[in-house]
């Protein structure tokens, strides 16, 4: 039901609202990539910027990705506060040493003297048959790593909120935005992920979880795209009379451990959805958070619904098969009850 | 800007050269934090003379080698010593090292032990300077190892697009750890390299200060007016590339040929030739200098240890509050006692 007061936006346009904003609130905010000016950014997240805010504050770049988000240490140290954008995630074996050696760990060397205010934008996940150099999620990569701040959001509200709270936090934040959500047609349109945005400004907290939809009988955790998938799969559930709880993890560093453990505390199960690869990732550190701190409260031994240990795969049949998908948390659902 | 008369730019290299000593000294004494220190002995005259023409407010990188560099910015020695001491009042409370010292009120945005890493950190902070109007330079401090990084020419072709107030700074001391330039350079005239990216590019000889800093002056004018430079600066890394490292892979007569070319005698001696001083002066500086450098030793080693609470602070900016993971790790550590 759409209320006439609804303003709904795609994550791309919430993602270029929430960086409109902060350009006209703080001259120090600017943005710098590949193909964002002219082109508006691949996924549209830099739309009609460079019309409003010219070219050396919306900023194309070489293809030099370890240069250019090096540069943006450098200006964030001197006082600025760059956006940068990995146009795919999957690049960043090319800059990680501008990433982890220099943005994530500069704070922590200074003893606390420097501030790094950056926001590190990059696009993420498959299902268009792209292969394996262009799909990925690597969550578990960036989450890892201590000195960034790691944020995914899985819908306009969220993608504006974060943004803003990125933009103005002091330190590294990694903002992962998943191609599927965006909005752009030729990826297919998730309806999920266009919700109502307010115009004015606003920051969703970084490190806080959302509960997508209330439940009692299972929990299901995820993030970006997977949530679009655990809220189907919750529907389908709800069809035969299982309420599962969704939580949105929206952030991954810091972890919102505690809405974690009391979802799980309250439902007894627990499925993580992670479109990221399933051995040592996001996945796991969820399944570590619930069994770390508590075990008695478990009905059934948690189970992942994520990618297979496998680069990813281009043919269309094979990468289908990989995906995380609705059927397969239903799928994973039954298979906590005959555990 | 500093003044730069031969007798100040002696005091300056004599600073360093008796730093680097004393940084070895700790090591001997067991007092340094690690075994990893890189000294810039035989080096002073680049750190000095391209130093001596930055004014306040202009920020640089460096790379594992850069103790002499800080202290030509202006560093306080005794918290340089106390950091590479791991020491709580060393210049990032023991965190950084020797390796990553970084001090945003000198204008310091880092050391860097990736070789060729602080480089980009300079593009950024030239846009920066253009940005915020500052009239300011930013410098890239790093060795001729550097120059086998593609970071080196991602960085130098964007500050030239972009006319970004940058300087380039190559330190050639004729090893990349125990690899000689010409076992891995195939065109050794580096300053070619940049001159083909469009950049104001010369190469000086470390010999005479002098030298580096005519050098150094004219090119900083030029990236302070948007024509990025790059300054390659040749020199003898008089020891092994880390403390510990005896140089088993070049010959003593070499050595001894390399050490011969000693910027911080040559002005001692010019010094001598012409007049400016007499031996009687400049033995009493140096004695002024070593005092200055034995006190930061006493600082070093006198300096508290960090408290490990402090450990898990500032991974993320200080106003911040931490994520959990950390309060959990730090409450189990307090628990331990």
């Amino acid at each position: 039901m759409t209320q006439s007061n609804e303003r709904k936006l795609t994550i791309a346009r919430s993602m270029a609202e929430a960086l409109a904003q902060e350009m006209r609130r703080d001259e120090k905010v600017f943005v710098m990539g590949e193909d964002l000016a002219a082109l508006g950014g691949v996924y549209g997240n830099t739309r009609g910027l460079a019309d409003e805010f010219g070219t050396d504050r919306i900023r194309d770049t070489p293809i030099s990705e370890t240069a250019f988000i090096g540069a943006a240490v450098g200006a964030a140290m001197d006082g600025m506060r760059p956006v940068v954008e990995l146009m795919f995630v999957d690049f960043f074996g090319v800059c990680f040493d501008a990433i982890y050696n220099l943005m994530a760990k500069n704070i922590y060397f200074s003893g606390g003297s420097v501030k790094v205010p950056m926001v590190l934008m990059t696009s993420t996940g498959g299902g268009y048959s792209d292969a394996g150099q262009h799909s990925q999620c690597v969550y578990g990569t960036f989450a890892h790593l201590p000195g960034m701040k790691v944020v995914a959001p899985s819908n306009a509200y969220d993608a504006k909120g974060l943004m803003t709270a990125a933009i103005r936090d002091d330190s590294p934040v990694v903002y992962m935005y998943h191609k599927g959500l965006q909005g752009m047609g030729w990826l297919g349109t998730e309806e999920g992920a266009i919700v109502h945005t307010p115009e004015e400004d606003y920051t969703v907290p970084i490190g806080k979880a959302a509960i997508a939809r209330k439940g009692t009988d299972v929990t299901i955790v995820s993030l970006g795209i997977g949530v679009h998938h655990a809220l189907r799969a919750a529907e389908t559930l709800a069809e035969g009379g299982v309420e599962a709880e969704v939580v949105d993890l929206r952030s991954l560093v810091p972890l919102d451990r505690d809405t974690i453990r009391e979802s799980v505390a309250k439902t007894g199960r627990l499925i993580v959805v992670d479109e990221d690869y399933s051995s040592y990732g996001v996945a796991a550190e969820v399944i570590a958070t619930v069994v770390e701190n508590e075990i008695t409260n478990l009905k059934a031994p948690p189970k992942r619904v994520a990618y297979p240990d496998v680069p990813i795969p281009f043919a269309r049949v094979m990468e289908q098969f990989c995906l995380p998908n609705a059927q397969k948390i239903v799928a994973a659902y039954k298979e906590l009850q005959t555990a | 800007m500093k003044n730069t008369t031969l007798p100040q730019l002696y005091q300056e290299m004599r600073r360093v050269r008796t730093f680097e000593e004393r940084v070895g000294e700790l090591f001997v004494r067991g007092q340094s934090a690690g075994s990893m220190l890189h000294l810039s002995i035989g080096e002073e005259s680049a750190a000095v003379g391209v130093c001596a023409r930055m004014r306040d407010g202009d920020t640089f990188t460096t790379h594992h080698r850069g103790h002499g560099i800080f202290l030509a910015r202006g560093a306080d020695p005794d918290r340089m010593m106390a950091e590479i001491a791991g020491k709580d009042t060393g210049y990032c409370h023991g965190k950084g090292g020797s390796m990553h010292i970084a001090d945003m009120g000198l204008g310091h945005l880092g050391a860097n032990a990736i070789v060729g890493g602080g480089i980009p950190a300079v593009v950024g902070a030239g846009l920066s300077a253009r940005h915020q109007k500052s009239g300011a330079v930013s410098v890239a401090f790093f060795g001729d190892g550097a120059t086998g990084q593609g970071i080196l020419y991602e960085s130098m072709n964007m500050a030239a697009l972009w006319k970004l107030p940058v300087m380039f700074v190559c330190i050639n001391n004729q090893y990349g750890m125990g690899t000689r330039i010409d076992q891995a350079t195939a065109n050794p005239d580096l300053h070619e390299r940049a001159a083909a990216f469009g950049l104001a590019a010369r190469t000086v000889d470390g010999l005479e200060v002098e030298d580096v800093v005519e050098a150094a002056t004219d090119l900083m004018e030029q990236a302070r007016g948007g024509t990025p430079a790059f300054l390659a600066i040749d020199c003898y890394r008089f020891y092994g590339h880390a403390r510990k490292d005896k140089s088993p892979y070049r010959e003593e007569l070499e050595e001894e040929e390399g050490r011969k070319k000693d910027p911080v005698l040559q002005a001692r001696e010019k010094l001598l030739t012409t007049g400016l001083m007499d031996t009687a002066e400049l033995d009493a500086l140096d004695d002024e200098i070593a005092r200055e450098m034995d006190a930061a030793i006493d600082f070093a080693i006198a300096g508290e240890e960090p408290q490990m609470q402090s450990m898990f602070r500032d991974v993320y900016a200080p106003t911040e509050p931490e994520p959990e993971p950390v309060r959990t790790r730090l409450d189990r550590i307090l628990a331990q006692g």
